[in-house]
């Protein structure tokens, strides 16, 4: 990973009337949520948030609706004004950018993928996609032709003169990913882009991401509200409840060590086999263990590792950079499998 | 308001008796029975004395001190500074426009050469101009009908009403659309003009006319100005509507984009809001197009001076004749701005039938034929005014008169009795109970009902309401007018929920319903006295019936669309438990709709007294005649302009009135769930 692309410090966005004291008031600011909306009348959406994406980066924010997710991202590029708190991107505080700085990092820096598309439904699909590059005054041929490009990239070649109101959902949603792709930003933020759709177009839409996220390296900010979905695409994830972050970690770590019983709620019905790695489950070397046995990475997810295991007359080892870590038996695996088949 | 207050109290002692053991009355239902009870008291002891009537032909010293102020202003105008620099150019600018188009469509500017366009230059242009704009259908239909003014030998009146409307609604679109994106961008210029367009919505049309006079004399200036004043506010409200309703996140999405505002609006508000700003340009046509007919009272040229004319000589006939021509303007005006807002829809271009270039090239044809016929009408003469010989007026005048004549005598048996029955049984007493009850108790009565509504404020508004109408010297008639006003209302309000509920219960009966109650709608006011004149004489009553027909749509409505908005789950749960369609409709749709009710109740209130008004042309009392004697007679002048602001008093009172009778229940929800905190 490399130096931050985006670092969130002590952001706050507290909706209400006299909401910006409570940040700053010791006493009201550890309040819970309740309690503050019975004292105050002011309801805390983001709770002194703090958190680093690195460039690159597929981050997930994930939580239920009303934890405040949705505010968050929105806080990023300012949609929604924070309360108080700094957001650097490139160094730079966006909170104390002026309108043409925050112009600016709008029209090149971020762009946005919204859960209702927000499509304009009086431009056809390549006005839509090339809908950014107008609006920084980019020529038409040359935003045309670049937005024929996206238009290819997203899958929608053929549907340049449509109307959005002619389109799936899912093909909308291509477009809206398009009008982000277009203006060709740093980082794309995803406001829950495929909770509108169906799961198996979901399901292409995932696919899709990912496959840009190869293709192209962008940074992602990625609200959803599906764990699955978190899992499948987050190199980091970040869950929130009450506006405050729970826990923050890669999706292994989540499912291997809960920060409490909340998020071990939550990821109780996750297939661990499929999630953790086998870091998680290695045992020390016992006596008996001959040291031409197999050996294995600790980064190897455990359902990958199932045919060598099975497969070998003893334990087999795990190595973690070079070193012996440790070992792995048909017990653990099994045990592993069990215990998410309980739990399910 | 006394309606209001005898209607309410049964309905709140039902609720009552239908609650569990004995809970004591609400204070509210108290005063209101209590006022009630001591007015019908005190009308049978003191009814007669202090009723404050001034007969028709009298005046107080403020009326004679407004004519004076006549007199002043009009001996002052040439040499008044704020004549000489303000209102005189703007009078002479208006004028010009008006006659720009009038001498262009209509007559010379003298009124006694031929136009600039003949007819059938007249007639080939706005049809082109309405196929451009909206449809080859329009298109025909504009000719047609144009065509038919001719036959009507009402061509010139046509144009002219047309040009005055055309000028209007290019002053209005000047001043509303501006106007309506700064308040739909702005929160703050909304909150400025909102209460302002609300309360020139209230104002009757009749009570502008008399104070425009007097500034910009009688004329087409002031017709131009009063139909401005009557048409833009809708496409104000309209507009603002438009751009302030684009979806959240289509807003959204664009500002992530970093948009400025001016590309916000340009790129997605206006386009966004194309539609409903059209749909406002209809809604200002129409309005205009009323009031231009209603400003023949101030000399406006013109179908509506013909009718005016007709109604004071009683003449049926003639006034069918004219008023057959506003429909038909009416009915072509509404059609082609309606094609014009389908053909702004966002994605309508890739619906259409025709190619773009084909449509191009068909407009480009048709340009050079009707190029032609503009050339024809002004070098030759059969092209320039309507031939004589086909001339069907007079016909048409003569046997609506003949056919009227008829039904009045033969229908004589069953309207006569009709009429006399309704004005005898209801509205007689009615009035007697209003004009003869003591002016102080009525006031106090009155105020205790405002109380029992809206509080102290309430009570307040009601109270310099009332003294202003005593100070303006007309306490009588206000009540003569109310007394109209109110029973009409009473009968709209039936109509509207017995045509309202079956249109929110029934898709079928809303589809057959609705487009005439649109065609309702978009009919110039003066329109509804003709036929009921026919049928009715001049009367009180037909005034009564022309305002009832005026404002049904619009309680219909309301109440309809109130009724079908009710959640489609709460009905089928209440079905399912098994209320008949009865019980449905009493205890479900109607206390939902309450809201909806108590909007088209005070909706029909304010059509009512507008018409009611208007309707002192056929022999209505009261203030409306008092406006109309004011234009009529100089030394009634200063009675009629006192008139006209104690209609808008009155109107003041019976909208807040109704507003606060609405906006109560809510109030009472929400004490009650926070008392069960």
């Amino acid at each position: 990973m490399n130096s931050p692309d985006i670092s969130v410090r002590n952001l706050w966005k507290v909706f209400g009337p006299g909401g910006e004291k409570i940040p700053k008031d010791p006493e009201l600011s550890s309040l819970g949520s309740a309690e503050l909306l019975e004292r105050t009348g002011c309801n805390a959406a983001v709770r002194d948030m703090n958190f680093d994406v690195a460039k690159g980066e597929v981050f997930v924010v994930m939580g239920l609706s009303g934890s405040g997710k949705s505010t968050l991202i929105r806080c990023l590029t300012r949609l929604i004004e924070p309360t108080s708190g700094r957001v650097l991107v490139d160094g730079k505080d966006v909170l104390e950018a002026g309108t043409g700085e925050l112009r600016e990092l709008r029209r090149r820096k971020m762009s946005m993928v919204f859960q209702h598309f927000g499509l304009l439904p009086h431009r056809t699909v390549l006005d839509n996609v090339s809908y950014g590059l107008q609006i920084r005054g980019t020529a038409k041929n040359e935003r045309y032709a670049r937005s024929r490009e996206i238009i290819d990239l997203v899958g929608l070649k053929g549907y340049e003169q449509h109307f959005p109101d002619q389109l799936s959902g899912g093909m909308q949603q291509r477009v809206g990913l398009g009008r982000a792709l277009a203006g060709d930003p740093d980082t794309i933020l995803f406001d829950e882009p495929f909770s509108a759709l169906d799961p198996l177009i979901r399901r292409d839409m995932q696919a899709e991401v990912i496959r840009l996220h190869k293709e192209m390296g962008k940074t992602m900010v990625f609200v959803t509200h599906d764990l699955s979905e978190a899992l499948k695409l987050g190199d980091r994830i970040l869950i929130m409840r009450n506006g405050e972050m729970v826990q923050c970690g890669t999706g292994d770590d989540l499912v291997g060590s809960p920060a409490d019983k909340y998020i071990a709620d939550f990821v109780s019905e996750v297939p661990r086999a499929d999630v953790l790695t086998l870091k998680w489950i290695t045992d020390p070397v016992a006596l008996g263990t001959p040291g031409d046995a197999p050996v294995l990475s600790a980064g190897m997810i455990i359902r990958d590792a199932i045919p060598t295991v099975m497969n070998s007359s003893c334990p087999v080892l795990v190595e973690d950079s070079g070193k012996i870590t440790g070992q792995i038996d048909r017990d653990s695996i099994l045990s592993v499998i069990r215990s998410t088949e309980v739990a399910a | 308001m006394s309606t209001l207050v005898r209607d309410r109290a049964p309905v709140q002692t039902g609720l009552v008796s239908v609650r569990p053991p004995r809970k004591r009355l609400s204070r509210r239902t108290l005063l209101l029975g209590g006022a009630g009870v001591v007015w019908l008291v005190g009308f049978l002891f003191l009814h007669g004395t202090s009723t404050l009537t001034l007969p028709a032909s009298e005046l107080t010293d403020l009326h004679r001190s407004l004519n004076q102020f006549n007199a002043w202003v009009a001996s002052n105008r040439a040499d008044n500074p704020v004549f000489q620099y303000v209102f005189t150019p703007f009078r002479s600018a208006v004028d010009s426009v008006a006659n720009l188009f009038a001498s262009t469509f209509a007559a010379s500017s003298t009124g006694l050469r031929l136009p600039e366009i003949g007819w059938l230059g007249t007639v080939g242009l706005l049809s082109w101009i309405a196929f451009a704009v909206g449809n080859a259908r329009v298109g025909l239909l504009t000719a047609a009908a144009f065509t038919f003014f001719g036959l009507q030998g009402l061509f010139t009146e046509a144009a002219y009403t047309f040009a005055l409307v055309l000028t209007a609604v290019l002053f209005s679109l000047l001043i509303g659309i501006p106007l309506g994106v700064l308040s739909g961008i702005s929160g703050r210029v909304s909150q400025v003009i909102t209460p302002v367009l609300d309360f020139m919505q209230i104002l009757p049309t009749f009570v502008y006319l008399a104070p425009l006079a007097l500034i910009f004399l009688i004329g087409p200036a002031s017709a131009v100005i009063a139909t401005v004043i009557y048409a833009v506010p809708p496409l104000i409200r309209l507009t603002a509507h438009g751009i302030r309703n684009i979806p959240e996140n289509t807003r959204e999405a664009s500002d992530s984009l970093g948009t400025t505002g001016l590309q916000r609006l340009l790129t997605l508000q206006l386009p966004l809001a194309r539609r409903t700003i059209v749909m406002g340009i209809n809604q200002s046509t129409m309005a205009a197009l009323s009031m231009v007919t209603i400003a023949a009272l101030i000399a406006a040229p013109g179908l509506g001076q013909v009718v005016v004319r007709a109604l004071q000589s009683l003449d049926v006939g003639t006034a069918v004749n004219a008023g057959l021509s506003i429909v038909l303007l009416a009915i072509v005006l509404d059609r082609v701005t309606t094609a014009a807002s389908r053909r702004a829809e966002p994605g309508a271009a890739r619906k259409r039938r025709i190619s773009r270039r084909s449509r191009y090239i068909l407009l480009a044809v048709s340009l050079v034929v009707v190029l032609v016929m503009v050339q024809l009408s002004r070098t030759m003469l059969w092209a320039a005014a309507f031939p004589k010989n086909l001339n069907f007026g007079p016909d048409i005048v003569s046997g609506v008169g003949a056919a009227s004549e008829w039904l009045q005598t033969n229908l004589s048996l069953f309207t006569v009795s009709f009429r006399e029955a309704l004005t005898n049984g209801i509205l007689n007493p009615f009035q007697s109970l209003l004009t003869e009850t003591p002016f102080y108790l009525l006031v106090a009565v009155v105020l205790v009902a405002a109380y029992a509504l809206g509080g102290w404020k309430l009570a307040l508004v009601t109270a310099s309401c009332l003294a202003a109408i005593i100070y303006l010297g007309l306490w009588s008639d206000a009540m003569v007018t109310l007394a109209s006003t109110l029973v009409a209302t009473a009968v709209v309000m039936v109509l509207g929920i017995i045509f309202g509920v079956a249109m929110g219960r029934s898709n079928k009966v809303d589809q057959i319903m609705r487009p005439m109650l649109d065609a309702g709608q978009t009919m110039p006011a003066f329109v509804y006295l003709v036929p009921f004149l026919g049928l009715f004489g001049a009367t009180r009553f037909t005034a009564i019936v022309a305002g009832i027909i005026y404002a049904a749509p619009v309680a219909i409505k309301i109440t309809a669309d109130g009724i079908a908005a009710i959640s489609p789950t709460v009905m089928e749960a209440a079905v399912s438990s098994g209320s008949t369609p009865w019980q449905v409709i009493t205890k479900v749709q109607l206390p939902m709709a309450r809201k909806s009710l108590a909007l088209a109740a005070n909706q029909g209130l304010i059509y009512v007294l507008a018409m009611v008004v208007v309707g002192a042309l056929v022999g209505a009392g009261g203030l409306g005649y008092d406006v109309v004697a004011g234009f009529v007679q100089s030394s009634l002048f200063g009675k009629g302009l006192a008139a006209g602001l104690a209609i808008v008093f009155l109107g003041i009172l019976l909208d807040r009135m109704t507003q606060a009778a609405a906006a109560d229940p809510v109030r009472k929800i929400r004490s009650a769930r926070s008392s069960a905190h």
